[in-house]
């Protein structure tokens, strides 16, 4: 379980999260909605560790993550994360790209982490790719690569931080695929996304985030159907 | 006019000489750019870093190693250090110099690379439980020497050349060193010195082909 309390995070004067809320049960997808700047990436690197917060606490499965104490290293080996940009390690094949951290930080053998590479390469349909480097690779494919790296440490959660974004709208299709065949196998999700079907169709709970603020949390039904707050109805006409 | 008679074969003869001179030529240069290389990667993080502790002695090194000349730089290792009692021999003054000259100047092209290298690149080996040292041996560095890399080898031929300038502290085993031990025997000036040009340049060209040979065997994307 994922438990955010009350997380207050700044850069400089400037307050991007005040004072969120929100807790994620196993097997729970939560897309995460909202403008630019609204804080919803930010909250997906302080979930991480990637940011450290200003005060609140965020806990994943009872490990409080800002903690001093805490391994983060360790801790980061649950949750998967994928972000907009793909980055892909140019340097190293797609195989390699996804054995590198369950060889170096999880400690299996070559064989062992290319058998799990392989298998989530090939649940990402990237079968075909895997001595092929990531430059020769499209934008979808680099991306698909990139959850399959994420996914080759067994995480427990997967954070996806607008991970269709940068792509060609031809390519966000089988990005978005791949994503409700994870949600559909039970992983517990963080999608932050600008794909509106997407979080219509597989999330369980919508959250609308304005201005550092969870302005507005619901099935999607609600959300998209019966907004409560003025800016979610805003937001939402916008996109449309 | 010209009376000169060129005497190619006094020289040739002295080849087998001059050749065990090339090899202390490339012993000096390769140790000097693998020690060099080392001391390079960490003056350029800590050139980068945030702590004055680290960056401002970081920034000194380079200063000092890219504005004053390669004469002075092993001059001081040989004879400035003898002021304070340390004693290196013609051969150590000359590996210290060039490794001084080369940290210097590698440590800016490699600071470059870094700055080449996105952020983003930790953060995605970082978010994948890696740490911070992890994530620069196996994310950034590798990416960091390709970017580097042919203004590497240039740093090579150039060490290579500068070893010459070690005949200045007394050293004598080296191609220069030979040369001209053979030259004060015989003064076949010309013939010597330029057999010697010969071999530095066959030395720095067989350089750079072994390094296009590496590149293409190292990088592949």
């Amino acid at each position: 379980m994922i438990e955010i309390e009350n997380v207050h995070k700044s850069f400089g004067a400037l307050e991007v999260l005040k004072g969120i809320n929100l807790t994620v049960d196993k097997g729970e997808v939560v897309s995460v909605i909202g403008g630019s700047g609204s804080g919803k990436s930010t909250l997906l690197t302080c979930i991480n560790g990637l940011e450290p917060i200003n005060s609140g606490r965020i806990l994943v499965d009872g490990i409080e993550v800002h903690a001093k104490t805490t391994d983060l290293n360790k801790l980061r080996r649950k949750i998967g994360i994928v972000f907009q940009q793909f980055n892909a390690f140019p340097h190293l094949t797609v195989l390699e790209n996804v054995t590198l951290a369950p060889r170096k930080v999880k400690g299996l053998s070559r064989q062992e982490a290319e058998e799990i590479a392989v298998k989530h390469l090939t649940h990402v349909g990237l079968a075909e790719k895997l001595n092929v480097y990531p430059g020769r690779l499209s934008g979808g494919q680099q991306q698909r690569m990139a959850i399959a790296r994420a996914l080759a440490m067994s995480p427990d959660y997967m954070l996806f931080d607008e991970v269709t974004s940068a792509l060609d709208p031809q390519l966000v299709g089988e990005v978005l695929d791949t994503l409700k065949m994870l949600a559909d196998e039970g992983m517990t999700m963080i999608c932050v996304t600008h794909e509106m079907s997407f979080a219509r169709d597989v999330s369980n709970r919508v959250a609308f985030f304005h201005k550092g603020v969870m302005a507005e949390i619901g099935p999607p039904e609600q959300i998209f159907g019966n907004a409560q707050h003025e800016e979610t109805r805003k937001f939402l006409s916008s996109v449309r | 006019m010209f009376e000169y008679t060129f005497q190619w074969r006094q020289a040739f003869r002295a080849l087998p000489q001059m050749l065990d001179g090339a090899l202390v030529t490339m012993q000096i240069a390769v140790l000097s750019m693998v020690i060099g290389v080392t001391i390079a990667v960490l003056l350029a993080v800590a050139r980068n870093a945030h702590s004055p502790w680290l960056r401002w002695p970081a920034t000194a090194w380079v200063e000092v190693a890219r504005n004053t000349p390669a004469l002075f730089q092993i001059y001081m290792a040989h004879f400035g250090l003898g002021s304070f009692g340390i004693y290196l021999s013609p051969y150590v003054a000359l590996l210290a110099g060039i490794t001084f000259n080369n940290a210097g100047y590698l440590c800016e092209t490699f600071r470059g690379a870094l700055r080449a290298i996105p952020a983003t690149q930790v953060r995605a080996g970082r978010s994948l439980g890696m740490g911070q040292v992890m994530a620069f041996r196996l994310i950034v560095l590798p990416q960091m020497f390709r970017i580097a890399f042919l203004p590497t080898t240039n740093q090579m031929v150039w060490a290579i050349l500068m070893t010459s300038l070690g005949v200045t502290v007394g050293m004598s085993t080296d191609l220069t060193g030979v040369t001209q031990d053979l030259n004060a025997r015989t003064f076949r000036t010309f013939e010597l010195f330029a057999l010697a040009g010969a071999l530095y340049y066959c030395i720095a060209k067989a350089v750079m082909f072994a390094a296009r040979l590496a590149a293409w065997r190292l990088f592949r994307y």
